[in-house]
């Protein structure tokens, strides 16, 4: 059951950090990052209730769980985010002992789900209620109770092949000729590793079990002890198609800790380079959704258009896909108002030749019909799953980090745009979703070469010092959230990321269910989701 | 749907001339350092192999670690000769090259490792019309029973250890690896580490290399053209020398 503030996202908040204090009188707020940040010491008793009325009551969407081991002790912090006004909660619970047992939120919390599964597979924390822990990350070769990501227990040694038994998911379907159809890890031309196991009885997908993680790099472990310009690499790299998204998450992450002022050029700057890596994205999803629907011609003219984005991307700042420009404290290099003119014309004519495509296939019947409710998301579902981007906005939640919590030169005096969204929530609602926003980034950029501010891109060299801080952002999938700490030594002590694919594929499930075979991976398509983003 | 026939006809020929002729295009590569000896100032080189110090580091960029940080790159305050061009695949051995009967028809089975997405919209970028490989005998096959060419991206994670195997040994012989990217040569940023591999080649045999983070369309057809003998090899400078390896 939803409340009626979920259903109407333009009705006034109230001040929402009084509204906390008020039945949880322990809750200090901040400005953090420039935003209220509202710190409540949780109790394993209300810690569900507390959770409930933060999602349910105030309008609040669960971003990340975050558990540290500091001192001998469990830091576990639930962390919520909301707009402008009601900023962050972090509700902050420990926790003592080689086995706590801490309630589960995921009940009242559904978003909270994968959180709690990943956690107790890389941690070894129990969640108490939750129903489905276990095998998750991890995949079967490792024991279960091995806990890589507690400090000083990485098993170094190599994996034994001949310890591999399968894995087994529960069944739900009890029906005569129901079987369970296989796909993956290694399937179609060029996909993504990723297992999915669709319960049938035969035409239609009665109930589908993903199977994530076979990319796990163990990045947040890897980046642990790292010097925090060799973790951007990382941050640039687990996810190459979002790389300038989330390196400009981990380096806000970084200078917030560090009270690093970003020079008001790197600033806008960042928001240029933000927006089109966005606009490319969203081609390169759009050639998905059309090759998934063998369309070929549609496919080829959208594959163009992304090539030449790309070539564009390589001619004007080095790199394909934007490698190397975010730097701790603003931008490698300049990117000259000119070089950012031709950027914007050249992203103009290609947005040109998208829109033509778009009308083009706003005619054909034959690819309608493989969009036009499939893979439909209801707007509660939605809500319950905390889904975020182009999803959440396909299917009527007009959320966006870039107005509702504005970082790098984003906010309301400065660029801003309108949310777009869809009630539909089907693979053509996402498709618009993909089309408007691609064309909204390349206004963004426009605004941003015509009014670039002069000055240096990058600000004096600073150590690290120790602290811990949240960054975010808006990747062209959706939120992402990056916590950083670093320890006494400037070096990372824990670096935890929410990604935007992480959170939408835990409700990709909503969409396929109840629809035929044929219907999957054009779902998949237009969801637009990366399992290296999921992964990690 | 005539509007879609027409569409196609009026946009042209987009494919390149590549490798009939080289490709001239702004933006088709990001380039490599050279194995210059040069300096950088911001941060370490992750990819040198001369450990310096944290101000002036001298380095000596090894090409197969490279992963595109430009940290060296003469717009960064580097000094490193920096090279265009895409032709970097390398074969590893003298016999990695398949012969001539598989010149102008070759099927070939991606598998992606672990890849962070880039390597593998490089990898699909191959197949659309503007390197369309389909012109040079090159197919996808979904199923590797088809295939003579596995291509490979990603460090090859714990998890992808047995699929990756599996699909190698699906494979009927004679066969050839192509590993490319930085990950699936030496791990990129990730491994190895207690879940990510430092590579395809401790996995499988692989034949041939290609660097790159990720390698540019144009180096994965020069890839696919050195496995099967229609481009020299690329000399690595400061290739790891490898000892040789029993072929299936």
């Amino acid at each position: 059951m939803e409340t009626e503030r979920h259903d109407d996202a333009s009705a006034p908040r109230r001040d929402v950090p009084a509204a906390i204090s008020q039945w949880a009188p322990r809750a200090v707020t901040q400005i953090r990052g420039g935003v209220p940040w509202t710190i409540i010491e949780g109790r394993r008793d209300e810690l569900k209730d507390l959770c409930r009325r933060l999602t349910r009551e105030l309008g609040y969407s669960f971003a990340t769980l975050v558990v540290e081991e500091i001192r001998f002790e469990w830091h576990i912090n639930y962390i919520f985010w909301g707009d402008e006004k009601s900023g962050f909660v972090q509700v902050a619970l420990r926790a003592s002992g080689a086995q706590p047992r801490i309630p589960s939120i995921s009940v009242p919390v559904h978003a909270a789900d994968w959180h709690e599964r990943e956690t107790e597979d890389l941690f070894g924390l129990v969640f108490e209620g939750h129903p489905r822990l276990g095998d998750f990350v991890l995949h079967g070769h490792r024991p279960e109770g091995a806990t890589p990501m507690r400090s000083g227990s990485i098993d170094e040694g190599t994996v034994s092949q001949e310890k591999i038994s399968p894995w087994r998911p529960d069944r739900i379907v009890r029906a005569p000729g129901a079987f369970l159809m296989s796909i993956g890890p290694v399937y179609s031309d060029y996909a993504e590793s990723a297992r999915f196991l669709l319960e049938t009885v035969g035409e239609d997908v009665i109930r589908v079990i993903p199977r994530l993680f076979y990319k796990y790099r163990g990045l947040e472990k890897a980046a642990q002890g790292r010097d925090p310009s060799d973790v951007l690499l990382m941050a640039e790299r687990f996810s190459g198609t979002s790389a300038i998204a989330h390196s400009l998450a981990f380096c806000q992450a970084v200078e917030t800790i560090c009270k690093a002022k970003v020079p008001p050029r790197a600033r806008a700057l960042r928001v240029f380079l933000a927006e089109l890596e966005r606009c490319r994205h969203h081609v390169g999803a759009i050639t998905e959704i059309c090759g998934s629907t063998a369309l070929a011609v549609a496919t080829s003219q959208a594959a163009i258009l992304e090539e030449e984005l790309l070539r564009l991307c390589c001619q004007h700042t080095g790199h394909r896909y934007l490698f190397g420009l975010n730097a701790l404290g603003g931008l490698t290099i300049d990117l000259p108002d000119e070089t950012c003119r031709h950027l914007v014309g050249g992203v103009q004519d290609i947005l040109r030749r998208l829109l033509e495509l778009g009308e083009m296939l706003r005619f054909s019947s034959s690819f309608l019909d493989r969009l036009e409710e499939v893979g439909a998301v209801s707007k509660k579902d939605a809500l319950a799953y905390g889904l975020v981007g182009p999803v959440a906005r396909a299917s009527g939640i007009s959320r966006d980090l870039r107005v509702d919590l504005p970082y790098a030169d984003y906010g309301p005096d400065r660029v801003t745009f309108r949310v777009p969204f869809e009630e539909e929530g089907d693979g053509y609602a996402r498709l618009r979703i993909f089309i408007t926003e691609a064309v909204q980034s390349a206004q963004m950029m426009q605004r941003v070469a015509q009014t670039l501010p002069r000055g240096e891109v990058r600000c004096p060299a600073f150590s690290a010092e120790p602290g811990a801080a949240l960054g975010w952002s808006e990747a062209p999938r959706g939120a992402t959230f990056h916590w950083v700490r670093i320890d006494k030594d400037g070096r990372l002590a824990r670096y935890r990321v929410t990604t935007p694919s992480f959170t939408n594929w835990h409700g990709f499930h909503l969409a396929a269910e109840d629809f035929a075979f044929q219907d999957f991976p054009i779902i998949m398509a237009t969801f637009g989701l990366s399992n290296a983003e999921c992964d990690r | 749907m005539s509007k879609w026939v027409w569409k196609g006809m009026k946009t042209g020929k987009k494919t390149t001339g590549y490798p009939d002729v080289p490709e001239t295009a702004a933006g088709v590569s990001p380039g490599l350092p050279e194995g210059a000896t040069g300096t950088i100032s911001a941060g370490r080189c992750p990819c040198s192999t001369d450990a310096g110090s944290q101000e002036t580091q001298r380095m000596k960029p090894d090409i197969r670690r490279c992963l595109h940080c430009f940290r060296c790159h003469p717009s960064r305050s580097g000094q490193p000769d920096w090279q265009g061009g895409y032709e970097w695949a390398a074969a590893t051995a003298a016999d990695a090259q398949l012969g001539a009967a598989f010149s102008h028809s070759v099927h070939l089975r991606v598998v992606d490792a672990g890849a962070c997405d880039a390597c593998i919209s490089e990898v699909k970028q191959i197949g659309k019309p503007y390197y369309n490989i389909h012109r040079l005998g090159f197919f996808l096959t979904p199923t590797p029973r088809h295939a003579d060419v596995l291509l490979v991206v990603g460090p090859v994670p714990e998890n992808m250890v047995l699929p990756l195997k599996k699909t190698f040994d699906a494979m009927p012989a004679p066969k050839r690896v192509v590993a490319a990217g930085t990950c699936a040569l030496t791990g990129c940023v990730f491994g190895p580490n207690f879940t990510a591999g430092s590579g395809v080649a401790d996995v499988i045999p692989v034949d041939v290399e290609v660097p790159g983070c990720p390698p540019p369309p144009l180096a994965l057809v020069h890839a696919l053209l050195v496995a099967v003998g229609r481009k020299p090899s690329a000399s690595m400078a400061e290739k790891a020398t490898k000892g040789e390896r029993s072929r299936p």
